[in-house]
């Protein structure tokens, strides 16, 4: 079995390099989406704490919402291209169930991108609430 | 002689209606009366409808695959299916969903137009309940019984003493924590006169589930008068019997506990009882009220509502605890 192992990595054209096997990639989206989150729910809380009191118009931090929302949905639209690219890599396409760095390498870059898309859809739905919302009540 | 069977389809109709009929009465959200509950049961009844026609289409597609076309299927038709009945229409039913729900919000929480507000405290294991004065001095406290003008919209300032308490009226509205330390707002408006059920929903202790009351929608001017009684002092005992209630009232410590107006009890850690005898339910609608409910919920607190902040005062003699029961029964 090791056998078989050593043979395919000598094998293999492109060294595989560390990153190849690396998840880091998958959990940036995700990430964007809970960072998103947090930010809106600190910037409204404040806002009608601070700001404008319990009864008061959401207004600029609708705004600040807004840009919030945009800034992320661009991360995640880049994460998904990385993911794109890396899931079309070579030949193959998924399910990527090779056993082959390769494979597993296209098999990240498509999670990363399938949970991009998530991640998007997500985003878009917490900002709806400030949308529908306009008052701290 | 033939016995009687059931068919299959009566029993079906007789099954639905006894479910159907568990959807109705005094504290059900699917029999709404008010704004706030007629909004949510219509949601629920959209989600209801969804998910039936949903249900059915994805067994009906399993039932299709699994029996009527057994063979291969096309890779195309089915990425596209995968990726239209698994990606895409979630999605949009999703979203559906949430930008209805979304829209309802602001409608319900809107302090405009709000008429008069009310301040309910939910404290183990009953309800403080304090009204504006109709002659604009200061809040008249009442407790345990809510009672409301047809049509008005009623804002409710929820608070907490001690643990969480939830306020929760089915036929009216959703229900709004009670939360210590923090203000809390419900605001409702009945559109159907009756008498609704209003209970804690949120686990608060021992008695939680004893933590009830009454709601009574009335005609405007009906509630006008009700507020108007409500806010004079009691009157005073009728009968000799009466008389030794009260005199018992004071003699026994009630007065620590309890306030009646127009007597020299002015306890605020109980329910006011001014005109405990006009309330439809006793002890936060645990039990009737009768002169005989009285009599046991004096004399057995602990028994009818246990660990309740209230001692049982069973050592009385029985014509004592008939005397308070006389006299407060008669506070209507
Ligand atoms: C230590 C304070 C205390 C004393 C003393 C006390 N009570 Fe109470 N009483 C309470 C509390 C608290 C409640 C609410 C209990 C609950 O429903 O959880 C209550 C409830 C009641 C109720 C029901 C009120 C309603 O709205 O339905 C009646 C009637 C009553 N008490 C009568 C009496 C009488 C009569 C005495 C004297 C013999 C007395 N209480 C003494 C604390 C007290
Ligand atoms: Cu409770």
């Amino acid at each position: 079995m090791n056998e078989r192992n050593d043979e395919r990595h000598s094998d293999d054209q492109h060294k595989p390099a560390a990153r190849w096997a690396s998840l880091w990639l998958i959990t940036v989206s995700p990430t964007i989406w809970a960072v998103h989150f947090l930010l809106c729910y600190v910037t409204a809380a404040i806002w009608c704490a601070r700001v404008v009191g319990r009864n008061g118009m959401l207004g600029d931090a609708r705004l600040l919402i807004a840009a919030y929302t945009v800034v992320a949905l661009v991360g995640i639209v880049l994460t998904a291209w990385r993911g794109y690219r890396q899931h079309s890599y070579g030949e193959g396409s998924a399910p990527h169930n090779e056993d082959s760095s390769e494979d597993r390498y296209r098999f990240l870059g498509y999670a990363t991108l399938l949970l991009s898309g998530l991640s998007a859809v997500a985003t878009i739905f917490v900002a709806l609430s400030a949308v529908f919302i306009r008052s701290c009540a | 002689m033939k016995p009687t069977v059931l068919a299959p389809r009566s029993g079906l109709l007789l099954a639905t209606a006894i479910l159907l009929a568990g959807c109705d009465g005094p504290q059900s959200a699917l029999a709404p009366a008010g704004d706030g509950a007629e909004r949510i049961a219509n949601l629920f009844w959209w989600m209801l409808g969804g998910s039936a026609v949903i249900w059915t289409l994805v067994l009906g597609l399993a039932a299709y695959v699994t029996r009527f076309s057994r063979g291969k299927h096309s890779l195309v038709a089915s990425r596209w299916l995968i990726l239209g009945g698994g990606v895409v229409f979630p999605t949009v039913v999703l979203s559906a969903l949430l930008i209805y729900g979304l829209m309802l919000i602001p409608a319900l929480r809107t302090p405009e137009d709000v008429g008069m507000r009310v301040e309910v405290s939910g404290e183990q294991w009953w309800w403080r309940v304090h009204y504006p004065s109709p002659d604009g001095g200061g809040p008249i406290e009442l407790a345990n019984e809510v009672r409301l003008p047809l049509g008005e919209r009623v804002a409710f300032d929820l608070l907490s003493p001690d643990v969480i308490h939830s306020f929760w009226v089915p036929s009216l509205a959703g229900k709004v924590d009670m939360i210590p330390g923090r203000t809390t707002e419900l605001i409702v408006q009945p559109t159907q006169l009756g008498t609704f059920r209003g209970a804690c929903a949120e686990y608060c202790g021992t008695a939680h589930a004893l933590m009830n009351f009454q709601v009574v929608v009335m005609e405007p001017a009906a509630f006008e008068r009700w507020l108007a009684h409500q806010a004079e002092p009691a009157q005073p005992p009728r009968s000799e019997i009466a008389q030794r209630g009260l005199e018992s009232f004071l003699a026994n410590g009630c007065g620590a506990c309890h306030a009646i107006r127009g007597t020299e009890a002015d306890g605020r850690l109980g329910p006011d009882l001014t005109h405990v005898g006009s309330r439809l339910g006793l002890g936060a609608d645990v039990l009737p009220n009768t002169t005989e409910a009285f009599v046991r919920w004096i004399g057995h607190t602990d028994r009818i509502k246990p660990d309740v902040r209230m001692p049982a005062y069973g050592m009385l003699p029985d014509d004592e605890l008939a005397a308070l029961a006389t006299y407060l029964s008669e506070l209507e």
